[in-house]
């Protein structure tokens, strides 16, 4: 019974004390626990009253709660909590520009590595320009307080002059990218590359091996 | 040195024209200012100068070309343009790449797309920024920088470029007279240093003493080229939606109050 909590268990100690050195432990928490918790809530409504066991724990009209449905949802929220502890430390501790950078070194192609930066970096200040638009709409007179209806009616006037804005400035930027040569073929030489000593080559070796086993082993019936 | 030649140009889509009959030459070292009405060509007049019209907006050219240092530069690809000659916008915050952490980075951006090693990117880049007086900015979020700080961040971008011309559409358009100011001088130092400028501008004033030609487009047509002082006191100015310089302004409203012009400076 504890081999299927071993595992999981084993990854959220690692990603917690790495979390611990990262410096973002309650961020990571709090917004593991947010994450998983609509999820947790229906798998244990849905595991614990519903799989068929022998040791029934309690009766609640026709549903029976089995120990089987409250072990089978422990191993699901475990494995949820380790894998929304891993992508929370990926995304808490990787800055994006100096993953695709890394990438483009490793040999993505430049106009790939522009536009996954790109889209990442346009959500602030799409957010900025929503704001701006969305003062000088209610100063106008527009409402987007208030009831849910009220809210819905003043989203129309704001998503069009953000997107032909945007639309706009896209324009623009491309124009200037030309003048910098954005369009010219071939690699192009980074400013910087990231640190990358030997021991942690053979720790993304070590865990890959340990990915491709796992993998194996689940196939095979050993684990 | 930059050249048009009985340039046209129409937007693709339209049937007329929007550049008529253009003659343009710019010397090294020289800052020609553009002067107009909205909607009398500038900005075109701007693209089709640094190659980006028709290269990448389309339309087509409907006469004449771009001749740069006697080279036609006809069916040459975008990215050849980036080296001889570059364009700045009114807007700074559009024209950066939106990609870069510092302003650093930012302005290596141009030399690193050109394939440049790193020693050479880094050394266009610091230069850029010493030429610019930005070096204090190197470290800087570049969306996290003012107005006229932004301008000189894009005219750094393209100064590492190394282009021996840039045209600046309405460069100083969105600062304040400090950063208005800022830009000016760059300017001045970037002529003094060899590079020809086009600069198309409604601040008369700043093109006053800045430029050593102006030229007046109204229309898509040149009705006006000549020295910045002559043209930028011509009395047609007015008619063709321009405004005057404010030493011009004194100077006749003085007269016109019958005070002596002496008497009164800018």
């Amino acid at each position: 019974m504890l081999g299927g909590y071993l595992g999981p268990t084993a990854i959220i100690a690692v990603m917690l004390v790495l979390a611990v050195r990262g410096g973002v432990l309650g961020t990571i928490v709090r917004a593991s626990l947010l994450l998983t918790l609509p999820i947790a809530i229906s798998v244990v409504l849905v595991s614990v009253f519903t799989r068929a066991g022998t040791t029934v724990l309690l009766q609640i009209g026709p549903f029976d709660a089995t120990l089987e449905g409250v072990d089978f949802a422990g191993q699901t929220l475990v494995r949820l909590f380790a894998i929304s502890l891993s992508i929370g430390l990926f995304v808490l501790t990787t800055d994006p520009r100096a993953l695709v950078f890394d990438l483009e070194r490793r040999g993505l192609s430049p106009r790939a590595a522009f536009v996954a930066v790109a889209t990442i970096e346009a959500v602030p200040t799409l957010v900025e320009r929503a704001a701006v638009i969305g003062e000088s709409q209610r100063a106008r007179g527009l409402d987007t307080e208030g009831s849910l209806r009220a809210r819905l009616r003043g989203l129309l006037p704001l998503v069009g002059p953000v997107i032909l804005g945007s639309l706009t400035d896209v324009e623009e930027r491309s124009l200037a990218l030309e003048s910098r040569a954005f369009s010219r073929p071939g690699r192009r030489h980074l400013l910087w590359s990231m640190p990358d000593e030997s021991w942690q080559r053979a720790v993304r070796w070590a865990l890959g091996a340990t990915l491709v086993l796992a993998i194996v082993a689940r196939i095979t019936g050993r684990l | 040195m930059l050249s048009l030649r009985g340039v046209g140009y129409r937007y693709a889509g339209y049937s007329t024209p929007v550049l008529h009959d253009i003659d343009l030459t710019l010397a090294d070292g020289e800052i020609v200012g553009l002067v107009g009405a909205n909607e009398s060509g500038k900005s075109t007049l701007c693209l089709v100068t640094c190659g980006l019209a028709p290269g990448s907006i389309g339309g087509a050219l409907t006469g004449g070309g771009l001749v740069i240092d006697g080279e036609p530069m006809a069916g040459k690809p975008l990215h050849e343009f980036s080296t001889r000659v570059g364009i700045g916008f009114q807007n700074p915050i559009t024209q950066l790449s939106g990609v870069t952490g510092s302003v650093f980075e930012e302005v290596a951006l141009g030399p690193m797309n050109l394939g440049l090693t790193q020693r050479d990117t880094v050394e266009r880049t610091k230069e850029a920024l010493a030429t610019l007086g930005i070096e204090h900015l190197a470290e800087r979020e570049p969306r996290r920088i003012s107005g006229g700080q932004g301008q000189l961040v894009v005219i750094a971008s393209l100064l590492a470029m190394r282009p021996p011309h840039l045209v600046l559409d309405e460069p100083t358009a969105q600062l304040d007279p400090e950063g208005t100011r800022l830009v000016g001088e760059a300017l001045r130092g970037l002529a003094a240093n060899g590079t020809a400028l086009l600069v198309a501008e409604h601040k008369t004033d700043l093109l006053d003493g800045l430029c050593r030609r102006v030229i007046v487009l109204e229309e898509g047509r040149i009705v006006l080229d000549g020295p910045a002082g002559a043209v930028l006191e011509d009395e047609r100015l007015i008619d063709w939606g321009v405004d005057l310089p404010a030493r011009v302004r004194l100077a006749r409203a003085t007269a016109a109050a019958g005070i002596d012009p002496t008497m009164v400076s800018v």
